[in-house]
């Protein structure tokens, strides 16, 4: 459960980075997050960037259809450490 | 590093090319044969009859004109036919809104069908229509509108809640919003579009409008100054139709797929119109990037054309080489790109792992058509924006100070990329900025911008651009749009704006500001200012990274030295700076 936690607020803190002006409270994390937050594809590209980085894990192309919301980003990371 | 030209064999193609020798094209062209390829409304043009109503005229109304692929992967098809129905019934629907012909429409959606049935609704009833990008923030979405003295705003529920309500009663001149997809909640002051449209006719009779009548208005940036409106009228179709024919090779039927958004001039131009007046079935994709689920588009639909842009491709690359492997593309007939120069790695990576080359070709908001191309029955060069359409004189010139300009005959010399006046897409003025129009002129040539050179066997190159303007991710982008938001963050006293290179996007915009007394220079101020900028102008516009300096470096006149900002950060020579009164100091 801390894992868990951890990883959200480290993602939430690495889209505050690109995106500060989102209200990161009431973001629903089972919603798509490019769509709630207003991301475009570069600042999208930027986020995964950011969390490989952070975490070690290197999210591939093929998977990012299990990281849209936060919650399923959280889920991959914390699968995959 | 120089590339040996790819070669064709235009035999080899599994359909006849609609241009089979370029040079003869070119030397035999005439526009009176360019307008047999339209066939005109009563005494007029119509650029919706030339799409949509003539089709089903001649009998293919049951063709699929459009196929809509939703982010959950549900798929709806429309026929010629239904689109016919759908445009004539949101043009009653303007008509019993008295919303006349000449009235401007602006749209803020997303890649969904109303958009093509207001598109079409809106030509056909002498309606201009203007579209705008969805990812802008409030502040470009107002200024386009009040440019433009738009009257109705078509957008979505939740776009309107996010980035129109709050200053909607600002803007007086806006009598009407359409919503849809509002789910059962439409503001009061609002129309709801999915209840009122099905209880419209569908019959209507197409506005009898004349070729010199005004049918869109694309929104371009500029460097100086306010976004300009580009005025294009309905004789564009010609070329619309034209261009779509020999630099895209569309034949009837073919499943095109532009992947541009329709809020901008590509996502109409050829994202609507050209392929529509070619009768070609469009896939409209409305997801955003996703490698897999593009190469799954292009397998599973059957995708004859693929017209994208730079920045995607550069994506796709990114994605991985074999990726591709694993998706049957051998229906692609023929790959195209725009937006910004496509490097040669690009073209090449093309040829080797889809199998295709991507074709290169250069137009912009101005000349409402493409103007350079490289062409499926000529040899690409990769890195080259190609060569000029049949009809279409393009030039490499040179204008002195006292306003003189010469042609530039000789190869491989760099100068201004500009056009003998005369196509019919060409734009025909910018809205209420007849002199700034006027200046893009000079004797007969339009003068581009950009800077190019054309070699020895008439391909032209692109150098680079004679403004500040910076091009990311294929968008134009006009620095003093967002220096303008950035000094109302309280903070900042004066910013100034470039485009760095960015591998993916071509550049990114880069923010150099300095700050009022009292402010301390942070991370936490920085953060500040980017949430400030992202909020009013939206994540395509605003800077992705924002530097904070004690002074910028300016001319007498106070203007800020933007070319000097850029010299600096990528470690270019500074050139003149005898005009420079205040340096930055960090």
């Amino acid at each position: 459960m801390n894992k868990k936690l951890a990883l959200k607020t480290l993602i939430c803190r690495l889209i505050l980075d690109i995106a500060p002006e989102v209200d990161i409270e009431s973001l629903d994390p089972n919603e798509d997050l490019r769509e709630e937050l207003d991301l475009d594809s570069i600042d999208f590209m930027k986020l995964l960037e950011a969390v490989s980085l952070e975490t070690s894990i290197t999210i591939s192309e093929s998977d990012y259809d299990k990281v849209q919301s936060l919650q399923s980003m959280v889920n991959y990371i914390e699968n995959r450490t | 590093m120089e590339y040996a030209p790819i070669k064709k064999d235009v035999s080899a193609t599994n359909k006849l090319a609609n241009m089979v020798n370029y040079h003869q094209s070119y030397d035999d062209f005439n526009w009176h044969e360019a307008q047999q390829l339209i066939k005109g409304y009563k005494n007029g043009i119509n650029m919706a009859y030339e799409a949509v109503d003539r089709h089903v005229e001649e009998g293919y109304g049951d063709q699929t004109a459009l196929i809509f692929l939703e982010k959950k992967q549900q798929r709806k098809v429309f026929s010629y036919a239904q689109l016919q129905q759908t445009s004539n019934r949101f043009a009653n629907l303007l008509k019993s809104l008295k919303v006349d012909k000449g009235h401007l429409l602006c749209s803020l959606t997303d890649r969904s069908p109303i958009l093509y049935t207001a598109v079409i609704g809106c030509l056909k009833s002498g309606v201009v229509f203007s579209p705008l990008f969805s990812a802008f923030g409030p502040e470009p979405i107002k200024s386009r509108m009040k440019i433009g003295g738009a009257t109705v705003l078509l957008t979505s529920g939740k776009l309107y809640k996010k980035k129109v309500a709050t200053w909607r009663h600002e803007y007086l001149a806006l009598k009407t919003v359409l919503l849809y997809d509002c789910d059962g909640e439409c503001p009061s002051d609002c129309i709801d579009l999915d209840h009122v449209l099905v209880q419209q006719s569908d019959q209507f009779t197409i506005c009898e409008t004349a070729a010199q009548d005004t049918a869109l208005i694309h929104f371009t940036s500029g460097t100086t100054g306010k976004p300009k409106g580009v005025v294009h009228v309905h004789e564009a179709v010609i070329y619309h139709k034209y261009s779509g024919y020999y630099a895209l090779d569309i034949h009837p039927q073919d499943v095109f797929w532009c992947t541009a958004d329709p809020g901008w001039v590509t996502g109409i131009s050829y994202g609507v119109i050209s392929p529509l007046c070619n009768r070609a079935t469009l896939v409209v994709d409305n997801a955003e990037f996703d490698a897999i689920r593009w190469y799954n588009i292009l397998e599973k639909e059957n995708v004859n054309i693929w017209y994208t842009a730079p920045t995607a491709i550069r994506m796709l690359m990114k994605a991985g080489n074999l990726l591709s492997l694993n998706y049957d593309l051998s229906h692609l007939r023929f790959l195209a790109s725009v937006g910004e120069p496509l490097n040669p790695e690009a073209v090449i990576w093309s040829q080797k792992y889809l199998g295709k080359v991507f074709h290169d070709n250069w137009w912009q908001t101005e000349t409402g058509g493409i103007m350079l191309a490289n062409f499926i029955s000529e040899n690409v060069k990769p890195g080259s924006m190609g060569q000029p359409l049949p009809g279409i004189k393009a030039g490499i010139v040179e204008v002195d100070d006292q306003g003189h300009l010469t042609e530039v005959t000789a190869s491989n010399k760099t100068g201004e990329l500009a056009f003998k006046k005369g196509w019919p897409s060409m734009f025909r003025d910018y809205l209420h900025e007849t002199k700034r129009y006027q200046d893009c002129f000079n004797d007969d040539w339009y003068l581009s911008g950009d800077l190019a050179y054309k070699d020895d066997d008439g391909y032209f190159w692109f150098v680079g651009r004679r403004s500040d303007l910076i091009k990311s991710a294929g968008h134009l982008i006009g620095p003093f749009e967002i220096e303008s938001v950035l000094i109302e963050h309280p903070a900042v006293v004066e910013a100034g704006v470039i485009g760095v290179p960015d591998p993916i996007a071509g550049e990114l915009v880069k923010a150099f500001v300095s700050l009022n007394d009292g402010y301390k220079a942070d991370a936490a101020l920085s953060k500040s200012i980017m949430a400030h900028a992202r909020k009013k102008l939206g994540p395509a516009l605003a800077p992705r990274e924002i530097c904070i300096k004690q002074n910028l470096p300016k001319t007498r006149s106070g203007k800020i030295m933007r070319r000097l900002l850029k010299a600096r950060e990528l470690g270019l020579p500074e050139g003149d700076i005898s005009t420079l009164e205040s340096d930055e100091t960090t």
